[in-house]
């Protein structure tokens, strides 16, 4: 039985087969229509989310199953004290497959550690989030036709931002790509990212001015500044608003510089850009869809021809 | 000279870092066994100068001793049956080790599920850097009290 708690988790071959899946089922939706009758998803959100939990709930119905869960822990049995492990052995009860998000680093490894069913990691603290990922990366391979040969600026809080980790160990597994990091200098990106790409022989230069290097990238990732991840409210307010990308900066960037963002947005990139063809941030939610469509029929090897 | 009899069946944790070897004895959670436990500190080393020797007398199969890996996997470990040595080892790094590091992440999922085991793994041989399993925290030599359980 497999599980997806990070992209890791896959092979880069089995990531084009999911992609390669992905993109079968954006140009065939109905003859995956009813690949997964009768099948059910347990969303299991201890930690709020919109955008998340209902493209999971979307890709299933897509596919002719259903859905089911809870969008909160007080809404959950959590709030009388019981375990992840607990939960997940009585949710493989009803569901065939499951997705968790909570705030807790590690949760979704412990749910697969004692569960009947698959589990996705929906996002657990400051940790993981690799169904993002695999829709990043899908996104980039559908604009750019490769996952390789370019250079990406991530811009934003790279500390903190969990989706930011994520796709920096995953692209660094393909070749000739230059990182361009780009914060204030208390998100930096951690250590621990910069020494695997030093390891891997990936080359990186860090910066705070988006304006300096603008010019340079093939794909620009904007990040959102995470409040809830602040323990002091002086800081976030402080670095929030410290990048906002806005039509004088796009007129000095590439005709194909790609902009992407995990979302929800809020100052870092202006309105005034949403109607430039380079803006693929809602894109990405859409591709979000088809990815998890092909994760849920991989994961519960399920075969359409 | 201080003189402690052989042991006939059991483990000798011979060239520990003088003054060590009470860190040892702590961290094997030796005091809630009823194990014969003899402690020799600083005793005349051609080698070292000087070092400690732990002495337990039980069934050597039953002691984990991933903790002395950790503490120091210079360390020699002579396993003891029948009154003679019948093997003896250097310690290497465990590749995984459960219920001996806490981990002091608040964000860790391991700080509120109940009954979790504490469970670290061996991230970077070269640099003998350990990570917690759930939020992959590293663990840290040189704040070696705040982690071992």
């Amino acid at each position: 039985m497999r599980h997806c708690l990070t992209p890791l988790d896959f092979t880069t071959q089995e990531l084009d087969q999911l992609f390669d899946l992905a993109a079968d089922i954006e140009k065939n939706p109905e003859k995956y229509a009813h690949a997964c009758d009768g099948k059910k998803i347990a969303t299991l959100f201890y930690e709020p989310s919109t955008r998340t939990r209902l493209s999971f709930e979307a890709a299933m119905m897509n596919l002719g199953g259903k859905a089911l869960g809870f969008a909160g822990a007080a809404q959950s049995s959590a709030a009388k004290g019981e375990s992840v492990a607990d939960t997940i052995r009585v949710v493989s009860c009803f569901a065939d497959i499951a997705a968790i998000r909570h705030n807790k680093e590690g949760a979704a490894y412990v749910a697969s550690q004692f569960s009947n069913i698959p589990v996705i990691n929906a996002g657990d603290g400051g940790h993981e989030h690799p169904t993002q990922t695999l829709l990043d990366m899908m996104t980039i391979r559908q604009l750019k036709g490769r996952l390789n040969h370019f250079t990406i600026g991530i811009c934003g809080d790279l500390k903190f931002g969990r989706t930011v980790h994520s796709l920096v160990k995953t692209l660094a597994r393909y070749d000739d790509i230059h990182f361009v990091f780009i914060s204030p200098p208390e998100l930096r990106v951690p250590d621990y990212i910069t020494d695997l790409l030093d390891e891997k022989g990936y080359t990186y230069e860090e910066c705070i001015k988006l304006e300096d290097v603008i010019t340079k990238l093939d794909l620009l990732y904007m990040t959102r500044v995470q409040r809830e991840r602040f323990f002091n409210e002086e800081d976030y307010v402080r670095l929030k608003d410290f990048y906002v990308l806005n039509k004088k900066l796009m007129r000095r960037a590439k005709n194909d510089m790609y902009v992407l963002h995990p979302l929800p947005r809020v100052n870092e990139i202006s309105v005034e850009i949403d109607k430039d063809p380079r803006a693929a941030y809602f894109k990405q939610v859409q591709y979000g869809v088809y990815v998890r469509m092909a994760l849920i029929l991989t994961l519960l090897d399920i075969h359409v021809d | 000279m201080l003189n402690v009899g052989k042991i006939e069946n059991g483990i000798v944790l011979d060239h520990i870092e003088a003054g060590k070897a009470m860190l040892i004895y702590h961290y094997l959670h030796l005091d809630r066994e009823d194990y014969q436990v003899a402690i020799i500190k600083n005793a005349r080393s051609n080698n070292m100068g000087r070092k400690d020797i732990l002495k337990v007398e039980c069934d050597p199969d039953t002691l984990s001793l991933d903790a002395v890996a950790l503490i120091d996997p210079d360390i020699t470990v002579n396993v003891i049956k029948g009154g003679e040595i019948v093997e003896k080892k250097k310690m290497t790094m465990p590749k995984q080790i459960v219920g001996v590091l806490k981990c002091h992440n608040p964000r860790c999922i391991s700080s509120i599920e109940q009954e979790l085991p504490h469970i670290f793994f061996l991230a970077d041989p070269k640099r003998k850097i350990y990570r917690c399993r759930y939020c992959e925290e590293k663990y840290s030599a040189g704040e070696r009290e705040k982690w071992f359980r």
